[in-house]
């Protein structure tokens, strides 16, 4: 029997993106417990669905190898030390553990039926996932890499979103067209909140007080108040020569400085960034077909786009609003990682 | 890296110790278990008691469409089965948005022996005071059933979903129907389209002896025209093996000119279209009732969450899920977004919001879709696929139009002759 956890001590499974707060205590630990090797800097990781690979480049965009991962690997966070990616593969149900140092696979921790996107309890040893097949959030346990239990949602969940105190999650139905909030603690839903058509993904904005949720089928983005779960306001896209139809909203990304929000506008082959405070579209980029995996470089200044129908991954600039260049990457680009 | 976005959201737990959270958690799942499986009628506590709501699939008990040896033969996207389990996948997939609404809806399966029996089902349904009416009937029948069930059930709403026939969107229309499942127009159009794109003009029709046949083959004259396609001849066929007539069956003989870059085949039965691709006298690729087909649904659509849908369908009704199982399960999902909506509206507004293009369904096909307000028609891609996938979907890329894409195929508003608008 594997073990995940004799690989990688407990304090690599701390959230990453809400460890700051953490983080002196979790250096120290790491220090002292000498294991943390610094995970080779400057580096993309896309993962590939149909090549069941994740490829790696440099930020610059140059591709430099290839990993072979689970079947159909789409979701991907790093670890907490950023030295390994957890890797959610839809079609072997499985969540793959890789190790950047080394380029390989180490472990695979088994699922449901088509896992999509998953996030990390907030201590870390929890992974959420949603489970299109079955319409579940499956928790599991990283440690003793037993399912935990499920949470029955509406059909095709997608997103997943547990909240920074660990006690409730959102997840989006895209065929009940709802957003579940999800009470943790008595493993029920709590509410279930309408917003778009179609809604796929989230963001935690304006520090947690708001999620993002994109809605593909309503070409709109709603922000729901994480206080009383409303939805407050609505962002509508247009894109100048073509029709709502054209123009499916799915990944979105925040940026470092929390001012604007980037979302991939899926079949109008456009990005949008939505200014945070007044809530309008600053800027529209054209990438690639079919933009929806979304990351900000954490410097803010370059936006990388997986576009699933042209193969390819469009890096953009920030903060002029322009395409810099598109590269090859593979067939049907999900998701992107970055490490400065 | 990313948590200096979030310095605010720490907060929260920053002060609580590792060791607490994790024995909360512990806890809470010990007492959980793995049976977590919860119902989701008992997660959402809704005040008033749900309005119920029953949609009749009303069907024939004897369709030739579905005896076993019609079945076992599997023409390509041909019914695989009746429609009642893709209604109930509707159901389930929109009880949950549904319950938000306070609505329960449910599902009466009926078969009817004959015509005659029709103002008896009637009756049952005015029982059961059912209003909506998801209809897998041959045109007359439906005719009949359009024209008397909104008297007798005090309003009603019936969505076809395997009739073709195009008179039900033009001279036959009424009010009270709707059609999840393209017209034959509608398909034809996409051939068309894709012939186009490819710039695969010139057709050789064969043309079937069956009224269906017949209808196919005056909708893909008029698709060629529209589109700039030419049909340079067209030959009637015939299921059969005398040989004083094999210039009618043989398909060497049938398709012995040269000039032609496609064999179009009108043959709604299936039986000779099945014998025609790789047996023509040149190399030429088949299309319509065999080899490049248009089709509302393919279960290898790969796209737009379909492998999710197919799987579900395949789960539920052991087989794959095909055109008319779509048709019916958009049909559900059509008057499941109604009520989601709107779950005070009456019958009459229900129908109205419908026919508006209020109300928007997901068919899983890309857009998202609404009804024709001249037709009452669902605007939707068409795929183009053959026995093992699809190549294409109409709208063609580049076809364009003033308003609507989609309203490129089939009846479009001003040729409409629906005198209901």
């Amino acid at each position: 029997m594997l073990n995940f956890l004799n690989k990688i001590k407990p304090i690599f499974l701390s959230k990453p993106r809400r460890a700051a707060g953490q983080m002196l205590t979790l250096l120290a630990l790491a220090a002292s417990a000498a294991v943390a090797q610094a995970a080779p800097a400057n580096r993309l990781y896309v993962s590939s669905e149909k090549d069941n690979k994740i490829y790696v480049f440099d930020t610059q965009g140059q591709r430099l190898s290839a990993i072979d991962v689970c079947q159909r690997p789409r979701d991907m966070r790093f670890t907490a030390d950023n030295a390994k990616i957890y890797v959610c593969c839809g079609d072997s149900n499985t969540l793959g553990l890789v190790d950047v140092e080394t380029g390989k696979m180490t472990e695979q921790l088994p699922l449901d039926q088509s896992p999509e996107m998953f996030d990390l309890s907030a201590d870390g040893k929890t992974v959420f996932v949603t489970i299109e097949d079955d319409s579940i959030l499956g928790a599991y346990s990283l440690e003793t890499r037993k399912k935990l239990f499920e949470i029955k949602v509406g059909g095709e969940p997608e997103g997943v979103l547990v909240m920074p105190d660990g006690k409730h999650a959102y997840v989006t139905s895209e065929e009940a067209n709802v957003v579940h909030y999800i009470d943790l603690g008595t493993k029920k839903i709590v509410k279930n909140i309408r917003a778009g058509k179609r809604p796929r993904r989230f963001v935690l904005a304006a520090d947690g007080k708001e999620l993002w949720v994109s809605n593909e089928l309503s070409a709109s983005v709603s922000i729901i108040s994480t206080e009383d779960q409303a939805v407050k306001h609505t962002v509508k896209f247009q894109i100048k020569g073509m029709r709502t139809n054209d123009i499916t909203p799915v990944g979105m990304a925040l940026s470092a400085d929390g001012k604007s929000v980037w979302v991939g506008l899926g079949k109008a082959n456009h990005v949008a960034q939505i200014d945070t405070a007044t809530r309008e579209v600053r800027n529209t980029v054209l990438v690639g077909k079919r933009a929806w995996g979304l990351t900000l470089h954490p410097d803010g200044k370059t936006l990388y786009v997986a576009n699933g129908m042209s193969d390819d991954m469009t890096m953009v600039d920030a903060v002029a609003g322009k395409a810099i260049r598109t590269v090859p990457v593979g067939r049907v680009p999900h998701s992107i990682l970055v490490q400065p | 890296m990313l948590a200096a976005a979030y310095p605010g959201i720490l907060s929260p737990f920053r002060g609580q110790p590792k060791g607490f959270r994790l024995a909360r958690l512990t806890k809470s799942l010990r007492a959980c278990g793995l049976v977590c499986s919860l119902t989701l009628a008992c997660v959402v506590a809704s005040a008033a008691p749900p309005q119920s709501v029953t949609v009749a699939v009303l069907s024939m008990a004897a369709d030739a469409r579905y005896a076993p040896r019609q079945l076992e033969r599997a023409y390509p996207d041909h019914p695989g089965g009746r429609v009642g389990d893709a209604a109930r996948m509707a159901v389930e997939d929109a009880s949950l948005e549904l319950q938000e609404s306070g609505v329960v809806l449910k599902l009466k399966d009926l078969a009817l022996a004959d015509a005659q029996a029709l103002p008896k089902v009637l009756a049952e349904l005015k029982g059961a005071r059912v209003q909506h009416i998801v209809a897998d009937l041959p045109p007359a029948m439906l005719t009949a059933l359009v024209r008397a069930a909104p008297a007798a059930l005090g309003g009603a709403m019936v969505i076809n979903v395997s009739a073709d026939s195009d008179a039900l969107r033009n001279e036959a229309c009424s009010a009270a129907l709707l059609h999840t499942t393209p017209s034959r127009q509608m398909y034809t159009d996409a051939l068309a389209q894709y012939l186009a794109a490819r710039n695969w003009r010139k057709l050789l029709l064969l043309q079937g002896p069956l009224p269906q046949d017949q209808l196919q083959g005056a909708a893909m004259v008029l698709s060629a025209k529209r589109y700039g396609l030419k049909i340079l001849q067209t030959k009637p066929f015939k299921l059969s093996g005398d040989p004083r007539e094999r210039d009618l069956f043989n398909t060497r003989l049938l398709t012995n000119e040269r000039e032609h870059d496609v064999v179009a085949v009108m043959d709604s039965h299936g039986e000779f279209a099945r014998t025609l691709p790789y047996a023509t006298q040149w190399p030429r690729p088949v299309m319509g009732g065999n080899g490049l087909m248009a089709m509302a649904w393919h279960p290898q659509w790969e796209r737009n969450g379909g492998p999710q849908v197919s799987r579900r369908f395949q789960k539920l009704a052991k087989r794959p899920m095909q055109s008319q199982d779509w048709a019916a399960w958009m049909a559900v999902k059509a008057i499941a977004a109604g009520l989601a909506e709107n779950p005070k509206a009456d019958l009459g507004q229900q129908l109205k919001q419908l026919r508006a293009g209020a109300v928007m369904v997901d068919g899983n096909k890309g857009p998202g879709l609404t009804f024709r307000a001249w037709d009452g028609q669902l605007r939707q891609p068409i795929m183009l696929g053959h026995g093992d996938g699809v190549v294409g979907l109409a709208p063609l890329d580049g076809i364009l139009h003033p308003t609507e894409v989609m309203d490129t195929l089939g009846t479009d508003q001003k040729e409409s002759k629906c005198k209901l608008q």
